[in-house]
């Protein structure tokens, strides 16, 4: 046998953090169960992920040992709450590089959080001049950074999600202002050649997704983001399928914003996070009005609390967001540099073993670079919700439709797509069993 | 297997070789002719339904549309069964069909009132599957209402 070595000074085996996926798996517990007579194989951790007994153990935990409301109380229990509320606050906050817990503000998901983003635009827009205003409104929600009107620009991109395209839809109807595009190349990555035309002097927002839900594509932003700048614009990044996938740091990202969702990183459903810088968040008027988010009421008027409080009116989902926090706890446990590699090594395993299926088309780039492992296809002309139904059947689940990015699907010309997509706990035996799967689709409507 | 019982043989080859698919004008330039556009916007399926009528007979029903087996398959059956019917006629198919996709599989239809409709049975099954295969029947509701037989037009949008 004739060993190969790697020569030195190259990107070495033992380099690339690893474990154990088996290990990983048996944290799982629904991974356990069968679905329709066969064992379940779960390719739609970007729709959702599943939970670990890690994160499940803590949101019990939570309403057996420490319910109480936060922020409110000089009980024991309401002080247990908000320390492991703000606790999953700072673990949040440290998982991204955020320079300031304050960054951090808990929403319901990524679409709230976009929507807050879009509100405190208009809300800005619409508040008459400060001069006008009384004495405690003063001075804020003039900020210039957020005003838009008729002749402002707000740039999307083809390939969003329609969270990231309804917001900015509705924001540019109050506004007048208008809604630009970049559009999306053949091989499904973000079209970048109009760059200087699309972000200009009159852009005041660029909201950008950072990995496509149905392409894969993971955009390369840093040429955006000096664009960007050099307008004086802001960038939001949507992180909904990159931060539970690789390791995301809002300082290198050098974004404005960026949202993510806790159901699809290991963490419970209804709580989600807007990051924000501290100096844009302080200069951003409030969305929701009501407890917690003020400083003094009275019926003349209202101060409100500093960020992150100013964005967090009412109860919060407070197990939740702890439930993330322990979430946070076992993917860094994990190693989100380990995690991103066996999703890599996966993808790469997919992308040839899809090759291998007669009349398959893949939708996104075709090479596991730049890209994560979310992969949409369509398979001769069956319609995906025969793909999904045939699938189902054999205990394969898929997601089928339009993935809530239809100008996507339109934009490849297809009314729909079928999507397979992995996370830590994914297995290369998982993508046989689709691929076996698909076998038996040709069989049924060939 | 379970999955047999919904993609049965009958709605395999009304997928596979639709009957009477396309819109067509209505022969005779004196009736009223009605449209109605439906989409399933959870998976992108469409399907165009035209009703010619005299206000008694439906002369044609004719579709165009895309999306899944099931949805393609129903319109196709949906062709075959109300063509030539009486307008009052039509809509106790129409009830008939409602009430087998309603049922969740309780249900047993009537081959006599339903012809190829009752291979849906096994949809009923599948609530994620029901929205494809009513679908047309949805849009024919709103077509036939345009032309001036039946209810008024729904909002629905199955």
């Amino acid at each position: 046998m004739t060993t190969i070595a790697i020569p030195p000074g190259m990107p070495q085996y033992d380099d690339v953090p690893r474990y154990d996926v088996a290990a990983v798996r048996a944290d799982f517990p629904i991974l356990g169960r069968e679905v329709n007579g066969h064992s379940l194989v779960y390719l739609d951790s970007a729709n959702t992920s599943h939970k670990p007994r890690q994160v499940l153990d803590v949101l019990r935990e939570h309403y057996e040992r420490h319910n109480a409301n936060v922020s409110r109380s000089v009980h024991t229990l309401g002080t247990e709450a908000t320390e492991a509320y703000e606790g999953a606050r700072a673990k949040v906050a440290a998982f991204v590089n955020a320079p300031s817990v304050d960054e951090v503000v808990f929403t319901k998901n990524s679409t709230e959080a976009i929507n807050i983003v879009a509100y405190a635009f208009s809300n800005a827009s619409l508040r008459p001049d400060a001069s006008a205003l009384s004495a405690p409104s003063r001075g804020r929600g003039t900020d210039d950074r957020f005003r838009l009107g008729p002749g402002d620009e707000v740039v999307i991109s083809e390939m969003e999600h329609h969270s990231n395209i309804v917001p900015w839809q509705l924001l540019c109807e109050r506004t007048g202002a208008t809604l630009r595009w970049f559009p999306v190349t053949d091989n499904g990555r973000l079209d970048e050649s109009g760059l200087t035309d699309l972000v200009n002097e009159r852009t005041k927002i660029v909201s950008l997704v950072h990995m496509s839900n149905i392409l894969g594509t993971v955009n390369a932003t840093s040429r955006i983001t000096a664009r960007v700048r050099e307008v004086g614009a802001l960038l939001l990044l949507d992180c909904s399928q990159s931060v539970p996938h690789m390791p995301i740091d809002v300082v290198d990202l050098d974004a404005d914003f960026i949202v993510f969702t806790g159901h699809k990183m290991c963490g419970p459903t209804g709580i989600g996070v807007l990051w924000g810088r501290s100096e844009l968040l302080a200069a951003m008027p409030p969305v929701f009005g009501g407890g917690s988010m003020i400083e003094t009421v009275a019926m003349g008027g209202s101060t409100y609390a500093a960020p992150p409080a100013r964005f967090e009116a009412g109860t919060p989902p407070i197990a939740e967001a702890v439930a993330l926090g322990a979430a946070v706890d076992y993917l860094t446990g994990i190693g989100m540099r380990a995690i991103q590699w066996h999703e890599k090594q996966l993808t790469a395993y997919a992308l040839d073993a899809l090759a291998t299926v007669p009349g398959l088309r893949i939708f996104g780039p075709e090479v596991p670079v730049g890209r994560g492992g979310t992969i949409s296809f369509a398979l001769g002309d069956v319609h995906p919700h025969d793909v999904g139904q045939v699938l189902d059947s054999l205990g394969v689940q898929v997601r089928v439709g339009h993935h809530c990015a239809r100008p996507v699907c339109t934009r490849f010309g297809v009314p729909a797509t079928t999507r397979a997509s992995f996370y830590l706990y994914t297995t290369t035996e998982e993508i046989d069993a689709l691929v076996a799967g698909l076998e038996q689709v040709w069989k049924v409507f060939r | 297997m379970q999955l047999e019982s919904l993609y049965q043989e009958i709605i395999l080859d009304h997928y596979k070789h639709p009957h009477g698919r396309g819109l067509r004008d209505a022969a005779d330039p004196a009736d009223q002719v009605g449209e109605a556009h439906h989409v399933n916007p959870t998976c992108g399926d469409e399907v165009t339904i035209r009703v010619a009528t005299d206000g008694e007979l439906l002369h044609d029903v004719s579709y165009d549309g895309m999306g899944c087996s099931i949805s393609q398959a129903s319109a196709s059956v949906l062709h075959e069964l109300l063509v030539g019917r009486g307008a009052v006629e039509a809509f106790e198919v129409h009830e008939a069909f409602v009430a087998l996709m309603s049922g969740r599989g309780q249900v047993t239809p009537d081959e006599d009132v339903l012809g190829d409709g009752v291979a849906f049975e096994g949809v009923a099954r599948y609530p994620a599957r029901v929205k494809c295969a009513l679908l047309p029947w949805m849009a024919f509701k709103d077509a036939a209402a345009r032309a001036g037989v039946g209810a008024s037009p729904t909002e629905v949008k199955a």
